[in-house]
């Protein structure tokens, strides 16, 4: 019951958040002048009237020399409208200013676009925490051997080394040097198969060094330190062998940290790598979302810093919440 | 027995043996205070020193390297468009690395061409004219020189100002600028080659769309230059005998003497052959008088003909002096908030623990791009520091409130508000000291963070620092990844190996610092 309780608060906490996030991203948006030229090939009128129909503006008129005079609609009653749209009728906008998708409805491009990214980041997460994971192990078990060193050294250049350079280098040394894979990952709709995996493999490679790194630090640190606690002496004295122990009791209680983590890197593969997506010019959201800054299309915008929000929000909070359900130790909210 | 323990008369005591009287010993050693402790520590990890001192040369290079250049991030020059790097001491030794040449593989038509540049211009194009030709003696392989292969260009217009005046410096310096031209008849015929400056050389077929010098019977090309007899009083070449280097007296041929013409009228100047290295230093010496010697590229340059090396220079001062003021100002607003925060705790801290809660969530690329858009495009210096200060200064606090909330309740502060101390000297004289090393500490690793997340803004477009004399790390990391395909690995290889240097020594030697003020946390996250 305790924990339903802090579940709900915390939830609730975190749609507060995002509510207010969202709308002072909102207001900040209207704040800045409507953008209403015509793009070469359309009809001042239609961009007008659709402004008008979208709930910006109103009382529109043409005047001399085709200079459009209109009115804002105050920004609360456009903030209504847009979220009265959202919820009835799952509408965020159509394009507006960016020309490849002009006139599409937003969402709809905005899903066309999740599967790359999201695939990159679930291959990376699959191939990352494994290797990460064993690698922390060894290092833990090892440790202060040759083959902790090893690994030490190995984790602190990878940390180090910033993920820009480390996809220039894959990119040049596997793309374009050996040619094993094509530079940019393909346009094609069909992800799964082999022509379109080649090519994603060098941004997987790129992205999961990275996350192995990080997972081999946090588990070499949490498993040595569990290693040396008293329990596990107990453990060896009532006879069990050091593997029985190492695995029913150090690595299930290191794993209490360490599985959070790697729960909320599963929700965070939603957004993605903004360099990564353009290094390896991956057509995901992260293209989507440099273009609309670009072209200033505001709706488009509004739901993709609504989409990064949330995500970020939901990778926060679900570390917070498995831990309450992962360790029996911990009972959140209790009194 | 009853003693009265109250009155002992003094001379009852005495000592059971002289050798009891133990007096505690001064102590020899030195007291160590806090931070000697700390510096101790620090100098005996050796990746941590040899981190700090590689920050120190990449802050020496940011604060110095601008001065010693001549170039600006501002500076381009298409002709000399990825030019390789180039360092005088290596350039004339035959040390092959670091000499401004890179491999040129190409079949025997470009071989001619390069050798020709080569022989008309005196400069080593091929360097020691040394090359190899493959198996089937279609490739020649050699290195090239890429400063001296730009040669001519195209045809260049100057005015007939211009025209005296390299004249002139020709005949001070003995530099030789102009070249003689060829006639514009005896040029090949399409557009593309019309122009083509290089072309000084009789070609087999003027028409053709690869041209192919003509040679003569020792294999040797066969100038093509638009000469004229001497003295003669052609109403065509009068106009052209006074473009005559002075000095320059032409050929004899059977007893004739023969002027070479150096220039061509046409509209809006006069056409000449110009060789563009010797040409930008007149350009530079003589005419912008910016500094600049020669062309000389330590690092190359990019796709655009900017100098990478000012570039990173200037990219790098940029960058440290930005994280430097963005860290002090987070430490300030972060130290005063945390304190607060923890201090006081209860409702104060709870509702400011919400407010730094919220702030926090706003991904910063959102807070960019609405200041972008706010702001416009000029001040992005400006945009970049709020937007890094707006959610910056959090983890600072975060980290001031943990120490109060580790040190507030300790006895000696309950001591020191016992004996009526105010809050703010509590605060700042008796907590924070102590938290202090911790809170450095977590300075001097923002400082490496800050510099990435400035630079892959940068790298990805979202912010453009080029509008300011100045550039960023990222910006050149993006032309160097543009230039992978080109071949011309080294623009990125200078700014990844600054990033890299930079992280890497960061890491060691906050990591360092940290184990110093804490020592009881060392190894506990590596």
């Amino acid at each position: 019951m305790y924990m339903f309780k802090y579940v709900s608060k915390r939830l609730g906490l975190m749609l507060f958040t995002f509510l207010i996030i969202f709308t002072m991203c909102f207001v900040l948006i209207k704040l800045l002048p409507i953008p209403t030229n015509a793009l070469p090939g359309q009809d001042p009128e239609i961009v007008m009237k659709t402004l008008e129909g979208r709930g910006w503006i109103t009382n529109i008129q043409e005047g001399e020399n085709g200079v459009w005079t209109y009115d804002r609609v105050p920004i609360f009653i456009q903030f209504g409208t847009y979220i009265k749209r959202i919820v009835t009728q799952g509408d965020f906008g159509i394009v507006t200013t960016y020309g490849e998708y002009l006139n599409m409805n937003i969402w709809k491009v905005f899903v066309s676009h999740l599967p790359p990214t999201i695939l990159i980041n679930i291959y990376s997460t699959l191939i990352g925490v494994p290797i990460g994971l064993g690698l922390g192990i060894l290092a833990a078990l090892k440790k202060n051997k040759w083959q902790d060193q090893v690994i030490n050294i190995f984790i602190i250049l990878l940390i180090s080394v910033p993920s820009i350079v480390l996809a220039i280098l894959i990119q040049y040394l596997f793309c374009f040097k050996l040619g094993w894979f094509p530079l940019t990952m393909s346009t094609s709709n069909e992800y799964f198969t082999w022509d379109v995996f080649r090519s994603m493999i060098p941004a997987v490679f790129a992205m999961c060094l990275g996350s192995i790194a990080g997972y081999a630090r946090y588990t070499r640190a949490e498993l040595s330190e569990v290693l040396t606690g008293e329990f596990m002496l107990l453990a060896r004295t009532k006879g069990l062998t050091k593997r029985q122990a190492i695995y029913h009791h150090a690595m299930r209680n290191s794993m209490v940290v360490i599985f959070p983590s790697i729960l909320s890197e599963f929700i965070s593969v939603l957004s993605g790598s903004l360099i990564i997506e353009k290094i390896f010019g991956i057509n995901g959201v992260g293209g989507l979302y440099l273009n609309s800054i670009t072209f200033q299309d505001y709706d488009f915008f509004m739901l993709l810093s609504g989409f990064y929000t949330l995500v970020s929000l939901a990778a926060g909070i679900v570390i917070d919440i498995s831990y309450g359900f992962i360790d029996p130790r911990i009972r959140m909210g209790a009194k | 027995m009853d003693y009265n323990i109250n009155n002992i008369p003094a001379e009852k005591f005495q000592f059971a043996s002289r050798n009891d009287l133990y007096h505690d010993s001064k102590f020899e050693t030195k007291p160590v205070s806090y931070f000697q402790g700390a510096f101790k520590r620090f100098s005996k990890n050796k990746g941590a020193v040899v981190g700090g001192i590689v920050i120190a040369v990449l802050v020496l290079f940011a604060i110095f390297a601008p001065f010693f250049t001549p170039f600006q991030p501002a500076y381009y020059d298409m002709s000399y468009a990825y030019v390789t790097p180039k360092l005088d001491l290596f350039a004339n030794s035959d040390i092959g690395f670091w000499d401004g040449c890179r491999m040129k593989t190409t079949s025997k038509i470009g071989y001619l061409k390069d050798r020709a540049l080569a022989e008309e211009t005196g400069r080593e194009v091929i360097k020691n004219g040394e090359y190899t030709i493959s198996d089937d003696g279609s490739n020649y392989t050699y290195r090239y020189d890429t400063y001296y292969g730009v040669g001519f260009g195209k045809y260049k217009i100057i005015s007939p100002e211009e025209f005296s005046d390299i004249q002139r410096y020709q005949n001070e310096t003995g530099r030789q600028v102009l070249y003689p031209v060829v006639k514009f008849s005896d040029r090949p015929t399409l557009e593309k080659n019309k122009y083509d400056a290089n072309i000084y050389y009789k070609v087999e077929n003027l028409s053709a769309a690869t041209l192919r010098p003509k040679l003569d019977n020792k294999g040797n090309i066969i100038p093509n230059y638009w000469k004229y007899e001497a003295g003669e009083e052609n109403s065509l070449i009068a106009e052209y005998n006074s473009l005559r280097i002075e000095g320059e007296n032409g050929i004899e041929k059977d007893g004739t003497r023969y002027y070479y013409a150096y220039g061509r009228r046409v509209d809006g100047g006069i056409e000449v052959r110009a060789e563009y290295y010797e040409y930008y230093i007149y350009q530079h010496n003589e005419v912008k008088k910016d500094g600049i010697k020669e062309p000389l590229f330590l690092f190359g340059t990019t796709q655009t003909g900017k100098d990478i090396f000012a570039c990173l220079a200037y990219g790098a001062r940029f960058s440290f002096i930005f994280a430097t003021i963005v860290a002090v100002a987070n430490f300030i607003v972060g130290v005063i908030w945390g304190s607060i925060s923890g201090y006081f705790g209860g409702k104060i801290d709870l509702f400011m623990e919400r407010f730094s809660e919220i702030l926090g969530s706003v991904p910063t690329m959102i807070v960019i791009t609405l200041l972008k858009y706010h702001m416009g495009t000029s001040s992005q210096a400006l945009v970049l520091f709020i937007a890094f200060f707006a959610t910056g200064w959090i983890g600072m606090a975060g980290r001031t409130r943990m120490q109060f909330y580790r040190f507030k309740n300790q006895e000696y502060v309950l001591a020191a508000r016992t004996l009526g101390a105010s809050d703010s000297r509590i605060m700042f004289k008796h907590i924070f000291p102590n938290g202090l090393g911790t809170i450095v500490t977590s300075v001097a690793l923002v400082i490496p963070s800050m510099i990435y997340s400035e630079t892959s803004l940068s790298y990805l477009g979202i912010i453009n620092l080029e509008a300011g004399n100045t550039t960023s790390v990222g910006t050149l990391i993006a032309a160097g990844q543009q230039s992978i395909m080109a071949n011309a690995a080294y623009v990125a290889f200078f700014p990844c190996m600054f990033l890299v240097l930079l992280m890497l020594s960061f890491n060691l030697f906050g990591n360092g610092l940290r184990d110093a003020f804490n020592p009881s946390l060392r190894g506990t996250e590596d």
